[in-house]
């Protein structure tokens, strides 16, 4: 099988630091990946140049999604990169706070209409249609996700948990077909990881969309993930299914520091 | 409220303001004789002004502060007059009514004079709803809108000088030029955002105001260019007098036009885009919006209606010099938007009206405009920095499955 998003060597320098180094990573069609690892390891990093916030200084990143061809992404614009089918949240919330929660999640479907100037000022048959489903589409999403009650709260009013999972509603809005979750769980409390765990197995399965997730929450990670990548400094360290990162002495090493015996 | 404290801080801020006026207020050398005068009255007056008046400010800054408490407590708040206006039905019909027969019998009660300000008014309501667009929606801070202005009433003056079309003929042609220029500012910026995109959109204005005035074979330098023909109706000649009018009436209709496509662009597919770009933009480009076009759109369509305006300014004055485009006309603009409320067409119809009209009627006062000015901005900075009416973000509805959504 052909994986949707394929990685090889991306290596990406800021100045004399190299944050990445040449990383490898592949997401096939209907899996959860995880990518973990210490703070500052480079996953984020990782994140923005797979959506083209940066450009990679070296490394391929080619997309295949399904039933289409496969092309290189990189040098893309991010607006581009969305369009293709990768969509993806931020680990501090990047929300539109004053916009209400169905606006933000109508901006996802912005590139997947298409009415201009005209359109919008003449506000013709089919700029009335496509409005009309850009709405009704928006708020499908926002039913699934569990947020219908706050439609027309502004962003900004809603509780913390309610604003990574409007994040996610918002990503899902561009019709991906890999959605990229950076660290959904911070500062959500056992309860609201439990319901994000549930929420993301039913997008796999339901929406039909592959997941690749940066995550501190272990016991989420462990639960979801049907492969597991760690970063430490830049590079990949390892990689394996949940059960064989658990027991593998790299990774302990990495997040638990060198033993000291004698 | 009137404990020792409060005094004693109030008795501070009147020595403070005593020491700060002091120079200005109580010296005054007279140059005729050699001597100086010390108004010692002066300070006293200011002393006690300057005392009752920190009582007030506390006054309102309390009682802002409880309003403030009262909103996160979830109690019922009075809806403001305005709000209440624009949102029911049974106030905004007969309000709306009310204004169009204020606007339709205005030029038959009152004097030239009097139509000639409203004229300009409402040429100052089109300016600000086009830079509502740029800076209320899209976030991006132009300081130098009036160049927009500039390059419509040149259009016209230079077109009809050389070509000697009408009016009609060059109103899109100033419309379009405007939006070109708009474009021709939007692409060296588009990497540029908050204080950097102010310091070019300033310098750019500025640009525009010194080409004119220095190239001298183009545009006839700081003498400008005189008998400009004011609008037409189709060939009718019309006196003075309601020539005047029949602008004034043709402003009325222009500014219906903007209001109604400003309107419809504000709720549209682009709207929404430019208020995302305001709000964030990397989140905003991460979503698959493109942010170059989408700032390009802003700039062009907020540029189209200085272009416009700029056209029927060269009409009404029949003559124009860059010594009308400087950048006070710039700030003046901008005033109108923030001190309306970014974003908020009826906002800005309402700033750009006051603006505008108060220092016409207080000619009295004129000496001290500026200061009136800065007061009020000051003002509305703390006690309402959201603008005279706050913009409301449009409800949808939707079409869900009531199944899952009952409780």
């Amino acid at each position: 099988m052909e994986p949707i998003l394929e990685v090889t060597d991306l290596t990406m320098d800021f100045g004399g630091l190299r944050a990445l180094d040449e990383i490898g990573l592949e997401v096939f069609d209907g899996e959860i990946v995880a990518l973990i690892g210490p703070n500052g390891a480079g996953k984020t990093t990782f994140f923005n140049c797979i959506t083209g916030i940066y450009t990679p200084t070296r490394g391929e990143m080619l997309i295949a999604p399904p039933g289409k061809k496969k092309e290189k992404i990189n040098g893309l614009k991010p607006n581009i990169v969305t369009e293709k089918g990768l969509a993806r949240t931020f680990q501090n919330i990047r929300l539109f706070p004053n916009m209400t929660v169905l606006e933000n999640v109508m901006i996802g479907r912005h590139c997947r209409s298409g009415s201009g100037v005209a359109g919008a000022v003449f506000r013709n048959r089919a700029t009335v249609n496509e409005e009309r489903e850009v709405v009704s589409k928006s708020y499908k999403i926002l039913e699934k996700i569990g947020l219908a009650s706050f439609v027309n709260e502004f962003a900004k009013n809603l509780p913390y948990g309610a604003q990574r999972r409007l994040e996610i509603a918002r990503a899902m809005a561009t019709e991906p077909f890999l959605l990229l979750l950076d660290e959904p769980a911070a500062g959500m409390n056992p309860q609201e990881t439990a319901e994000l765990d549930e929420l993301i197995k039913s997008i796999r399965d339901e929406e039909k969309i592959s997941i690749l997730l940066i995550e501190h929450d272990m016991k989420l990670v462990m639960s979801i993930s049907d492969r597991i990548f760690v970063m430490d400094y830049g590079r990949k360290i390892a990689q394996g299914t949940p059960a064989e990162i658990k027991s593998n002495p790299v990774v302990i090493k990495a997040y638990l520091g060198e033993e000291t015996d004698a | 409220m009137f404990n020792i404290k409060e005094i004693a801080k109030s008795f501070l801020v009147s020595l403070w303001f005593m020491f700060l006026t002091f120079p200005i207020m109580v010296i005054r050398v007279n140059t005729i004789y050699k001597t100086i005068e010390w108004r010692w009255k002066n300070l006293i007056m200011i002393g006690a002004g300057s005392f009752l008046l920190s009582f007030v400010w506390r006054y309102f800054i309390k009682r802002k502060e409880s309003g403030v408490k009262q909103a996160e407590s979830g109690k019922e708040q009075k809806v403001p007059l305005f709000r209440r206006i624009l949102e029911e039905r049974k106030l905004f019909i007969p309000a709306t009514v009310l204004t169009g027969l204020f606007a339709l019998v205005f030029p038959f009660i009152f004097s030239s004079y009097q139509i000639n300000i409203m004229t300009t008014a409402l040429m100052y309501v089109i300016l600000g709803l086009g830079l509502n667009i740029v800076v209320g929606l899209a976030g991006l801070l132009d300081l130098g809108y009036v160049a927009f202005y500039a390059v419509g009433a040149y259009s016209y003056a230079l077109i009809n000088y050389h070509f000697s079309l009408g009016f009609w003929t060059v109103l899109p042609v100033g419309a379009i030029m405007g939006a070109l220029f708009g474009i021709l500012l939007g692409f060296p910026v588009l990497r540029l955002r908050g204080d950097y995109l102010a310091i070019v959109t300033l310098g750019f204005g500025e640009m525009i105001r010194l080409i004119l005035e220095n190239w001298n074979e183009f545009s006839f330098g700081p003498s400008g260019i005189a008998h400009i023909p004011r609008p037409g109706l189709f060939g009718i000649a019309m006196s003075l007098e309601n020539s005047i009018i029949y602008l004034y009436f043709l402003m009325i209709a222009i500014t219906l036009f903007t209001i109604f496509v400003v309107n419809r662009l504000q709720d549209s597919r682009i709207g929404r885009a430019w208020i995302a770009l305001r709000e964030d933009e990397i989140a905003c480009q991460a979503m698959g919006i493109d942010k170059t076009k989408t700032k390009l759109t802003a700039f062009a369509l907020g540029a189209t209606w200085a272009g416009m305006v700029g056209v029927i300014f060269a009409a009404k004055t029949t003559f124009v010099n860059p010594a009308s485009f400087t950048f006070l006309e710039s700030a003046m603009i901008l005033s109108i938007v923030v001190l309306g409320g970014m974003g908020s067409i009826v906002g800005v119809m309402i700033a750009a009206l006051i603006l505008i009209l108060l220092p016409e009627y207080l000619r009295a006062f004129s000496e001290y405009r500026m200061i009136l000015f800065g007061a009020i901005m000051v003002i509305m900075m703390v006690f309402r920095p959201q603008g005279i009416v706050a913009n409301v973000r449009r409800t949808y509805e939707y079409h869900g499955t009531p199944s899952k959504n009952a409780k």
